[in-house]
């Protein structure tokens, strides 16, 4: 896809744009299947979709190894997806089947895999900061090198173990990210209305480094979350990144009239104006750095992908009933 | 068995004996929470560890239970094996979210893919004039909770035992330690030894009626059992050692034995510890009961401050006997 005129290291960052639009439309075409399932009535319970938010979780995850941790939230579909969980063992476990990721006794809001370094999603809003906070303690202590980054939503800001931690996490040193999206809405209110003050100000009177970031712009979450993972992992201590960015649908997907809390239009401008794939793409069709087709056929395929994720999901085996009592303890 | 079989220790010391060695068998055990380190922590029961251990292993935390708690539940999954100080069991409502939602559902929330093995230390127990915010005995809450063990030492001995257990689990473990009773002292002998969870113990062998018992109350029970000795009531006393997992079998075998019980636990009794416990012994020994079973615990108050008035809101020596003499058809 790069010309040949391209220095390579140009050519590395065309790739990674490449790879973060491709990232950012599986997210969504995740997503939009989920909606669909709730639709069908074919998902128990309800599902909090990331569309709209997917720069934050792919910017930020390409940054990270592997084996780096990541903490999710109730939103969490995105972060585990960009962390390298598999679609349809995703699906499976919004489903509660057998070959979920967690056996199906997880669900929607608490996807964990090792495999991936996800330590969880967690359906206590800032349930996780503390996780987070431990796994860069862990890593720490015993010299592997890892990164934490913990996501969570503006509404944690509420949430007084938040800056419990910060100041643990500044006075250990410890390589923990803290990314806030601000999607604007804690549940059904504006933010302005639950949050005092300034927010970034909040962690650099820990002493943490802060940065807010256009969390539309995957390129510029990568580029700021580089610098900060790459602070934290060589000992210079703990960061908050506060990411700028809108949920496209309601606080769940059962949450359809929402114009007491906020106008279709501001939706609208949202979509059409800042969304993060459309934008990357027209930047990359006006670059020369990607045809039209090519990104088609991708759009093609991932949503072929994610049908076939989708129906292996619904063709899986409930757990059987006799494994209820497994896994209370280890 | 050498001459150190006869050593005694006072239970602070068998619980700082049973972390060093823990500590220097697994480099990966750490403790953290309010002045653990050079304070030894205000019982002075930590008193020395960071002198061996430095305090990389050792950390003084803010006071921020929710904070150091929830760390370790993310460090314990992440290779370490901390244990968390809380210092009065008190403050246990302030880890509760790390405790119930984290802690305890991190392994049946991944469907057994994570873990989390770690140990939280508090106490519980009142009589020592701190008022309603620092004598409260809060162990059923967490008795409560499937996903955590919950460990309640009576004796220097099995202080030991069960917290080298407890930190050797692979599971979330609170150790609940009395705080009157931490220089009472007991032998413990010099050899490495481990106590399993889940294995009561009997601590005095009687006919008449049982005693089920639970850390403070085991002293209390054992007074009891005394007075009773002195008018011909011959009582056992039952210590479960652990409430969860809970050594059903023992507590019903001896029931069915006596054919009579009370069942003592510092924490309130509304639906509290004695109640669960009433109701294992009233299920399995049926048909071996001369009498209901009887509960005491703590009165349903806050912790008054006066001495006079605290001193009425737990059962002491006395009021067991009283309780046991009646029961047995003696009063």
């Amino acid at each position: 896809m790069t010309t040949a005129t391209q220095s390579p290291q140009t050519s590395e960052k065309v790739d990674l744009w490449l790879r973060m639009y491709r990232q950012m439309l599986a997210i969504r075409l995740f997503e939009t299947q989920v909606n669909e399932l709730y639709t069908r009535a074919l998902m128990p319970g309800l599902a909090h979709l990331y569309i709209g938010e997917e720069a934050v979780a792919v910017g930020i995850c390409e940054t990270l190894n592997r084996n780096d941790y990541i903490t999710s939230t109730h939103r969490g579909h995105g972060h585990c997806l960009a962390k390298g969980a598999s679609p349809d063992r995703m699906f499976a476990e919004l489903l509660g089947k057998e070959t979920g990721y967690c056996k199906g006794k997880g669900g929607s809001m608490h996807i964990a895999d090792p495999a991936t370094g996800n330590l969880g999603a967690n359906a206590i809003v800032c349930g996780s900061a503390g996780i987070a906070t431990g796994a860069a303690f862990s890593s720490q202590r015993l010299g592997t090198g890892q990164v934490a980054v913990c996501f969570f939503g503006e509404g944690a800001l509420g949430q007084g173990v938040l800056y419990e931690v910060m100041n643990l996490a500044q006075l250990f040193k410890l390589p923990v990210i803290y990314v806030c999206e601000n999607n604007l809405y804690t549940e059904y209110t504006h933010y302005s209305e639950t949050t005092a003050g300034d927010i970034l100000t909040r962690a650099t009177a820990f002493g943490l480094e802060a940065a807010a970031v256009d969390g539309q712009d995957v390129r510029a979450v990568h580029s700021i979350a580089q610098k900060l993972v790459a602070r934290a992992r060589k000992g210079d201590g703990p960061a908050f990144l506060l990411c700028n960015t809108y949920r496209y649908h309601g606080h769940h997907v059962g949450d359809i009239n929402r114009e007491y809390y906020r106008s279709k239009q501001e939706e609208q401008t949202w979509k059409t104006e800042r969304d993060p794939i459309l934008n990357l793409r027209k930047f990359l069709l006006e670059q020369k750095l990607a045809d039209d087709a090519t990104l088609e056929a991708w759009n093609d395929e991932l949503e072929t992908e994610m049908k076939t994720a989708m129906e292996f999901a619904i063709a899986a085996p409930y757990p059987n009933i006799d494994k209820v009592e497994q896994d209370v303890y280890a | 068995m050498p001459d150190t079989a006869d050593r005694e220790l006072t239970f602070a010391q068998a619980i700082r004996e049973a972390l060093a060695e823990e500590m220097r068998r697994d480099a990966t055990v750490c403790i953290m929470g309010e002045d653990v380190a050079e304070a030894g922590t205000p019982f002075k029961v930590l008193s020395g560890l960071v002198e061996e251990f430095g305090k990389d292993r050792v950390l003084d935390t803010p006071i921020s239970e929710a904070g150091f708690t929830g760390l370790a539940v993310g460090a314990a999954m992440t290779g370490l094996r901390p244990v968390v100080d809380i210092m009065f069991g008190d403050f246990i409502t302030l880890t509760m979210d790390q405790m119930v939602n984290q802690a305890a559902k991190v392994h049946y929330m991944s469907g057994g893919k994570w873990k989390v093995p770690m140990v939280m230390r508090t106490t519980l127990g009142a009589t020592r004039r701190s008022a309603a915010q620092h004598s409260q005995s809060l162990h059923a809450w967490f008795c409560h909770v499937p996903g955590l063990k919950v460990v309640m030492p009576s004796t220097p001995f099995d202080a030991k035992g069960l917290l080298k257990s407890a930190i050797r689990d692979e599971n979330p473990v609170v150790f609940f330690e009395d705080k009157m009773m931490y220089k009472l002292k007991g032998s413990v002998p010099a050899e490495e030894y481990t106590i399993p969870l889940g294995v009561a113990d009997v601590k005095r062998v009687g006919e008449d009626i049982t005693l089920v018992a639970t850390s403070s109350m085991v002293q209390v029970a054992l007074g009891a059992a005394a007075l009773l000795a002195e008018i011909g009531i011959s009582a056992e006393v039952v210590d479960p050692r652990t409430m969860w997992p809970l050594d059903e079998k023992t507590l019903i075998e001896s029931v069915k034995k006596t054919s009579r019980a009370i069942v003592l636990d510092e924490g309130y009794e509304r639906y509290g510890v004695t109640a669960e416990l009433a109701s294992v012994i009233a299920a399995g020994a049926f048909y071996n009961l001369d009498a209901p079973v009887k509960r005491m615990g703590a009165m349903h108050v806050p912790i008054p401050f006066s001495p006079p008035l605290e001193d009425v809101t737990v059962p002491t020596d006395q009021t067991v006997f009283e309780a046991a003499r009646t029961l047995c058809g003696r009063a």
